[in-house]
């Protein structure tokens, strides 16, 4: 009995060990909100929210698995994460398959895989090692040559077409240059050139891409088309009001009135059925989320944690803050899904990751000091 | 050094709290800019937003446009709509489709094939729409049904248009086929900005004029504002506001010809295209063997659909603008024209033809064993022989026949308004050069170009671009865009847009020159090659025979059609005009595997310009026209 008992604490201590409780916590926390928006957007099928347990317990394996690497090893797999996701992604603009009018996946025998997901976390990973080997002597050109590593995966994605993907990548290298210490002036140029450059870049967007600005300016002038998401996620959430319809009574919801109701635009659904109270839940749990991570990347040792550290945490605030704005109406509709909320096993897995990656961080703060 | 180092990683160090700081006050301003976006909304514009959704109760029913018909030159309808009742069901509300299946089955007869078809439904298209399950309900079917509705859920019964082509299989490749639009249409629709108007749309077209002309028969899609209950039931109609049809294609074929024409092919297996040479307008578009466009109407099951893909016949193969076939000897009267064109040969020059012509260590054999003796140009053309063209073509050059021929608009699309064109191969050294990769295959050869001479070798062009060279010959050189379409009319303003003839180009060819060719080749109907074929005709023809070959011979073997399998069979070929004055008519005629093409090729264009011109069916309508036993003076081609 005792035997047991001792052995069931040790495997206990086990399975704990390295996992942070706070960030453990606020993650699980929005699951929960996504699996009971999803029970709503898929009105009430069990086998969807079921999928996505599945998809979860998956997510919480890889993220257990991660926490448990060391830093210094994260540090070694940077290089070969990066290269191998760079030649998945040269495989697929070569010979990938198309879907949706898009060429994002690679089949590798085994089933069909989207390397531009690999390269939201190698992206970030791959920056922050090359600044930690010249970290005490980082000049321009080295900022030069991390825009290059970053520009050539986000060019394939974008390429591909996969917008709302390449801008996750391209924040994930940015905030790992930001934190690197890039000069504010050059940053405040930089600011500017991409402004003037919103005009030739323009004439390169695709169709839609461009009609989706059009219709964030005015979505009224095509109700039948593009506009249509914008207008009613718009509504979905503003009859929501200050405490929402209440679960499972979403109007808009339950009408069909909103398109991708469990991936992109879950928002739309959590919004109307909560209202104004839940949003604020959210927007607390995000920044509460987000708080930790950069606290985490404050008490982070090395260069390479500090700045992987703070590029992931920010990497998921870009995707809060860019699919809320979508479904709100105040950003244009690209396709990023709601951290943790949005239905889909592969970008849940990648943001357990990343929760990994920060408890591997946090666990290690002391023991690597050089 | 060192010291350096470690001063500058603290200075990093501090950099980077700053960093991170400022990153937190980005997060909290983005944030709080969000949640002044969802006070806006939530608080100060609720009750607007309220209102909308309470509105929301009113969908927008999108209200397909009954699809364009399309009519023959003499307004005989070719592809019309028709009314039917179909059994759908809406995948996404059904929990068991194979036990909803099967428990309609009870009431209705639904066949393996049904099922297999509506799988392959599922699979193809989008999502979140109905999907039938059977087509054409029977009205007792229809009543059985309405009286269990309340079974089923998410199963429904509809009245849709489903297009019917009443002539079956009559011009098949001219008018294709449609089906339901598939996740890649949609993509293509999403694209071209077209998806809102697709959106009560369930069919598309898919080949022929179906899918060139698409744009034009598909209409414009209304709607239909409808109050649903909580549920998502429409109550009632508020306002509608109608779609418009889709425009009448108008063809420049007649249909008659085209069955004529069809019908002289028979079983065998090729192609005929008879061009308007004054205007490019194609008066008959033959593919052989064609498919029932029917059968794809209402989405075609999976084993009528494996059949027509694994005939060895391949009839979805649009031959006339897709196969591609040496011209053989009906390139001769083309060589002819450069010869004068380029001051090669006059009329009265004068070969000695022993049967053979020898050029290095290669001997290229006639067909007619013996030669033709002496040989002019005129008797060139009427007997075929091959030796004057092998000789013919070594004065040329490769580079003057390639410059020649290109202008004729060989081994380039001809631009007939349909998908799915052949560029065809006009060989030169150029297309060598780009055509192979060891440099060894890239270099031509001088004795290549014999062969050329007589329409064989890498020749390889479309019974549509054979046809289109013919065309432009008999209309003395000036060269119009064959077209399908006349006109398109606008059912809903009575708007009629005409497709005017397009000239592509008019070759500077001297008009005696152009008179000889001619003249050469009404003597072929007379006294040459064609004339068993148009023994006793009651216009005047010009003609040119061909045979193609599909196997290589070796020297001083003989090709004996007995001993050959049927595919291995050369094509036949027969090009012509008609009248020999002022040309009302030019085709040219393919029957692949058809032997000589004084045997197979000629009678069906006998055939047809017979029905053309004098209106003259065949002795018995349905046989095909008949096989002429070779004569020994004609086989020569």
């Amino acid at each position: 009995m005792e035997i047991a008992g001792h052995s069931l604490h040790r495997l206990r201590d086990r399975l704990v060990e390295g996992i942070d409780g706070p960030l453990f916590a606020l993650a699980l926390a929005l699951t929960a909100i996504g699996l009971a928006a999803l029970y709503s957007a898929s009105y009430e099928n069990a086998a969807r929210v079921a999928a996505q347990f599945g998809n979860l317990a998956v997510a919480l394996v890889a993220m257990w698995l991660v926490a448990q690497i060391p830093p210094q090893t994260l540090l070694r797999l940077a290089v070969p994460a990066y290269a191998v996701a760079l030649a998945l992604l040269l495989g697929v603009a070569l010979a990938g398959e198309v879907v949706h009018g898009a060429r994002r996946w690679l089949n590798l025998g085994i089933g069909r895989f989207q390397p531009s997901e690999m390269m939201k976390i190698a992206m970030p990973l791959m920056l922050a090692w090359y600044f930690h080997r010249r970290e005490g002597s980082i000049r321009l050109r080295d900022f030069a040559l991390a825009a290059v590593l970053l520009a050539v995966p986000v060019l394939l994605v974008a390429r591909q077409p996969d917008l709302g993907t390449a801008l996750l990548i391209a924040a994930a290298g940015f905030y790992v240059i930001f934190f690197a210490g890039l000069s504010w002036k050059v940053l405040a140029g930089l600011a500017v050139t991409a402004l003037a450059a919103l005009l030739p870049l323009w004439g390169m967007l695709h169709d839609y891409q461009r009609r989706r600005i059009h219709t964030l300016l005015d979505p009224t002038e095509d109700p039948l088309g593009a506009g249509y998401h914008i207008i009613q996620s718009t509504i979905a959430v503003g009859s929501g009001g200050i405490t929402g319809k209440g679960w499972l009574n979403g109007s808009q919801t339950h009408l069909e009135f909103i398109p991708e109701r469990a991936t992109d635009f879950i928002f739309a659904v959590y919004s109307e059925e909560f209202g104004l109270v839940g949003n604020l839940v959210l927007l607390a749990l995000y920044a509460l989320l987000i708080g930790r991570g950069l606290s985490i990347a404050a008490q982070a040792p090395t260069m390479f944690t500090r700045l992987l550290a703070g590029a992931v945490t920010l990497t998921l605030f870009t995707y809060a803050f860019v699919n809320m704005g979508m479904v709100a109406g105040i950003l244009p509709v690209v396709g990023v899904p709601l951290p943790f909320i949005s239905y889909g096993g592969t970008a849940l897995a990648t943001l357990y990751i990343g929760i990994g990656i920060l408890m591997s961080i946090y666990r290690h703060r002391k023991l690597v000091q050089s | 050094m060192r010291f350096a180092e470690l001063r500058n990683t603290q200075g990093e160090l501090r950099d980077f709290q700053l960093r991170l700081g400022f990153a937190g006050f980005v997060v909290l301003a983005a944030f709080g800019l969000l949640l002044a976006r969802f006070i806006w909304l939530q608080v100060l514009q609720h009750d607007a937003y309220r209102a909308k959704a309470d509105e929301n109760r009113i969908a927008v029913v999108p209200l397909a446009p009954s699809r364009g018909l399309i009519l023959d030159r003499n307004g005989e309808v070719l592809a019309r709509n028709t009314l039917a009742y179909t059994l759908e069901v809406f995948p996404a509300q059904v929990n068991d489709l194979e036990a909803t299946i099967a428990e309609l089955a009870e009431y209705v007869d639904i066949q393996p094939r049904d099922r297999a078809r509506f799988r392959k439904l599922l699979q193809e298209t989008r999502n979140s729409e109905s999907l039938p399950i059977r087509t054409r309900l029977s009205e007792e079917e229809v009543a059985r049904i309405a009286a269990n509705r309340w079974r089923f859920i998410g199963v429904d019964i509809r009245a849709r248009l489903f297009r019917q082509y009443p002539h079956g299989d009559i011009g098949s490749h001219v008018l294709g086929y449609i089906g339901r639009v598939t996740t890649r249409d949609q993509e293509r629709l999403e694209e071209l900005g077209e998806a809102a108007n697709y959106r009560g749309t369930d069919y598309i077209g898919k080949s022929g004029i179906e899918s060139s002309y698409q744009q034009e028969l598909h209409g414009i899609t209304g709607f239909e504002r409808v109050e649903i209950d909580a549920a998502g039931r429409g109550i009632r109609t508020l306002s509608s506001k109608a779609s418009q049809p889709g425009s009448n294609i108008a063809l420049t074929i007649d249909v008659r010809l085209q069955e004529v024409a069809e019908r002289a092919f028979g079983e065998r297996r090729g192609a005929l295209v008879a061009i308007e040479p004054a205007s490019g307008g194609v008066l008959a578009f033959v593919s052989m063997p064609g498919y029932d466009p029917n059968l794809f109407v209402d989405g075609i099951d999976p084993s009528s659909w494996d059949a027509l893909n694994s005939s060895p016949d391949l009839p979805l193969n649009n031959r006339a603008i897709a196969g591609l076939y040496p011209p053989g000897s009906t390139f001769k009267p083309f060589m002819a024209l450069a010869a004068l064109e380029l001051g090669k040969r006059t009329p009265r020059t004068t070969i000695h033809d022993p049967g053979y012509f020898v050029f290095g260590d290669r001997r290229f054999r006639d067909s007619k064993p013996g030669g033709h003796g002496a040989v002019d140009l005129y008797k060139s053309i009427v007997k075929s022989s091959d030796t004057y063209y092998y000789m013919l073509a070594n004065d040329l050059g490769i580079d003057a026949i390639a410059g020649f021929m290109q202008r004729f608009g060989f081994g380039a699309r001809t631009g007939i308004d349909l998908e799915g064109e052949a560029t065809g191969i006009l060989p030169s050294p150029e297309w060598k050069l780009a055509r192979y990769k060891r440099p060894e295959q890239q270099k031509w050869y001088a004795g290549e170009t014999i062969s050329i001479g007589i329409g064989q070798g890498y020749n390889a062009y479309t019974p549509a671009q054979l046809a289109q060279a013919m065309a432009t010959l008999a209309n003395n050189g000036a060269m119009f865009k064959p077209r399908l379409v006349s006109h398109v009319d606008n059912t809903r303003t009575g708007e009629r847009r005409t497709l005017e003839p397009q000239l592509v180009r008019q070759l500077p060819l001297k008009p005696e020159h152009v008179e000889f060719i001619k003249h050469a080749m009404g003597g072929v109907t007379r006294e040459g090659t064609g004339a068993r074929a148009f023994a006793g005709a009651q216009y005047s023809s010009g003609g040119k025979t061909g045979t193609a070959q599909v196997v290589a011979l070796k020297q001083n073997e003989k090709y004996d059609e007995s001993k050959v399998a049927e595919r291995l069979r050369d094509h036949s070929l027969y090009i012509a005009f008609a009248p020999l004055e002022s040309p009302q008519i030019a085709l040219a005629v393919l029957v692949e595997n058809g032997g000589f093409g004084a045997r197979a090729a000629a009678p069906i264009a006998r055939t047809v310009l017979d029905y053309f011109l004098l209106g003259k069916l065949p002795a018995a309508a349905k046989r095909p026209a008949q096989v002429l036993e070779p004569d020994t003076d004609a086989e020569s081609d």
